[in-house]
């Protein structure tokens, strides 16, 4: 579906006097294969919309190669826009329209008569659960209707590729929630691909077969969560002794299969290789040596600990970082 | 037909947001009527003065052109709101032409200087303006160039800028050169030998020449020649501009 190969794209940006070129992009290479959800995650300003921007033709490439759905995207364009959806960061709708008269226009722009678009577009209404709002404007609908409202906007010619950029940044938790579903659904019920960028760590690992991390323009890590988690060495075992005076003998026992073991007041922790079955040993191990624990606790890696190992830092920093060093990151959008 | 057919449910779409908040037409309506009853009095006295018999036939044609002009430069500024709530971009992504996508706004604009220019004639005559019909149509579709040059090219400085705060100056320091130039509310020819030849450099000057010596049916002339020559090419211009920075990848 999404074939590309060595995407550059540069900025030209001013800092002070001197003009400087930005490479917000920088040699990315991507496959996505037919029926796949891939989440695109980095921090802010690490390359993702430019690369979305370029993959859904919005942006000429200044180096590199991509083949969407089929079709080349400079020389075909408009074939691959006729067969993708894109839902960008920004919204869709104008503010002062109607949701309805906007997704059937949108349809219409795609070739679809009134009365296609219009049917289809009350169908997207029902299964989106934006129930009555067909004659509502968009800026008196909640940010979750509004979002779907965008969704329903480039679902309405039925794209087998959708691109969904930064689908919930802004939206409270419950609507979160909600789009997740309706996301999920993209697949589960049209068989459509997914490309979405997040940099929310839960949404990528929510919603997607397949992460890549993108930083500082350049792919860093592209596998299954599962397998991206199983890079990073272990899972976390945190164990609580009811004895203060036993913690360090504690943490021996925990050294035989843990490592990078550290000791802070009561609780010793480790990394565990597979900890699940590592761990009855452990307490067997812990009980002979007649060491009561309060508690014991397993935490599966997260995908920040993987981008914390993949980096050097953790996506919080890296956002912060980049948020100081390049001011202009709206720039990129 | 694939052209015409996007350029219309652009054309549509923006007809309909237009028409929910009327606010923005009766504005636009409010002005040359308040140009006509607060400014053409004092022109009564002076149009003898400068060779005309009529004041009104004088000074409606200069209305008319700068209603073209003006209403048109802030076009644009719809355009940077569209811009900033995602629509063009959402349009962007699909295979609509670009230029439809261009077009389909400039039929908004010219429809709405069409109906201001049906108000501002009717309001002429109602005063007691003297013209024949064909040469209030040709002072008409003459306008209506002017106007679509200009709404073309506000559009296009509103993706160049995609700011209302840099558009606005750039726009004021457009405006005044040419409304002080341009003879829109008194003719050049009343001013000093200098004034006058500097006001050959402004092509909208022409233009103006060009609708009143076409309201006062004097199609014999060269001052008519020139006037088209200017509209047209400025709308050539102008259109070119638009339909490049909507077709450019990063507008």
């Amino acid at each position: 579906m999404i074939e590309a190969r060595g995407l550059v794209q540069t900025f030209q940006s001013r800092e002070g006097k001197a003009k400087k070129e930005v490479r917000a992009v920088d040699g990315v290479d991507l496959d996505v294969a037919e029926g796949e959800v891939v989440g695109f995650l980095g921090p802010n300003g690490a390359g993702k919309t430019t690369t979305l921007r370029m993959l859904t033709t919005l942006l000429k490439p200044t180096e590199g190669t991509a083949r969407v759905a089929g079709y080349d995207v400079v020389k075909d364009s408009v074939q691959v826009r006729r067969r993708i959806g894109y839902v960008s960061q920004s919204g869709s709708t104008g503010s002062l329209a109607r949701g309805g008269d906007e997704v059937v226009d949108h349809g219409m722009l795609y070739g679809m008569s009134q009365r296609e678009a219009t049917e289809r577009g009350k169908q997207l209404f029902d299964q989106l659960d934006l129930p009555g709002l067909w004659t509502r404007q968009p800026k008196a609908m909640s940010g979750g209707q509004r979002r779907r409202l965008d969704i329903a906007m480039g679902l309405i010619h039925e794209p087998t590729l959708v691109f969904l950029d930064e689908p919930t940044t802004g939206l409270d938790p419950q609507a979160r929630a909600n789009l997740w579903e309706h996301i999920a659904d993209l697949r589960r019920r049209r068989g459509a691909t997914v490309f979405l960028t997040t940099h929310y760590l839960d949404e990528a690992d929510a919603l997607s077969d397949r992460i890549i991390i993108i930083d500082h323009g350049k792919i860093v890590a592209a596998d299954t969560s599962d397998n991206l988690k199983a890079q990073v060495s272990g899972d976390l075992v945190v164990l609580e002794v009811s004895d203060p005076d036993r913690v360090a003998d504690a943490a021996t026992r925990l050294e035989s299969v843990a490592e990078q073991v550290t000791v802070d007041g009561s609780h010793a922790s480790g990394r565990v290789r597979r900890a699940a079955k590592a761990v009855p040993g452990l307490l067997r191990d812990l009980q002979a040596a007649d060491i009561d624990l309060e508690s014991i606790e397993v935490k599966r890696p997260t995908l920040d600990d993987v981008f914390l190992t993949l980096t050097g830092r953790s996506l919080r920093d890296a956002e912060a970082s980049t948020e100081k060093a390049d001011p202009e990151t709206s720039k990129e959008k | 037909m694939r052209f015409l057919r996007e350029s219309f449910i652009i054309f549509r779409r923006q007809l309909r947001m237009n028409l929910r908040n009327p606010a923005w037409v009766l504005i636009g309506l409010m002005q040359p009527v308040l140009y006509l009853f607060l400014f053409g009095p004092l022109l009564k006295p002076m149009a003898k003065q400068f060779g005309y018999d009529n004041a009104w036939t004088f000074f409606v044609p200069g209305m008319l052109v700068q209603l073209g002009m003006f209403g048109a430069f802030f076009a644009g500024f719809g355009l940077i709101s569209e811009w900033r709530d995602g629509v063009v971009e959402a349009e962007r992504v699909t295979p609509a032409s670009r230029t439809a996508l261009l077009m389909g706004r400039l039929w908004r604009d010219l429809l709405q200087l069409f109906v201001q220019a049906m108000v501002l004639v009717g309001l002429g005559y109602a005063v007691g303006m003297e013209a024949p019909a064909r040469g209030v149509v040709a002072g008409v579709v003459l306008t209506l160039l002017v106007g679509g040059a200009c709404a073309a090219a506000s559009n296009a400085l509103a993706l160049t800028t995609k700011s209302e705060d840099s558009m606005a100056p750039i726009i004021n320091v457009v405006m005044m050169p040419v409304l002080l130039l341009s003879g829109i509310l008194l003719p050049m020819t009343l001013g000093p030998k200098w004034l006058e030849r500097t006001s050959d450099f402004m092509p909208f000057r022409w233009i103006v020449d060009a609708v009143r010596s076409s309201f006062l049916g004097d199609f014999g002339n060269d001052k008519l020649l020139w006037g088209t020559g200017w509209a047209v090419l400025l709308f050539a211009l102008a259109m070119w501009w638009g339909t490049a920075t909507f077709r450019k990848e990063n507008a």
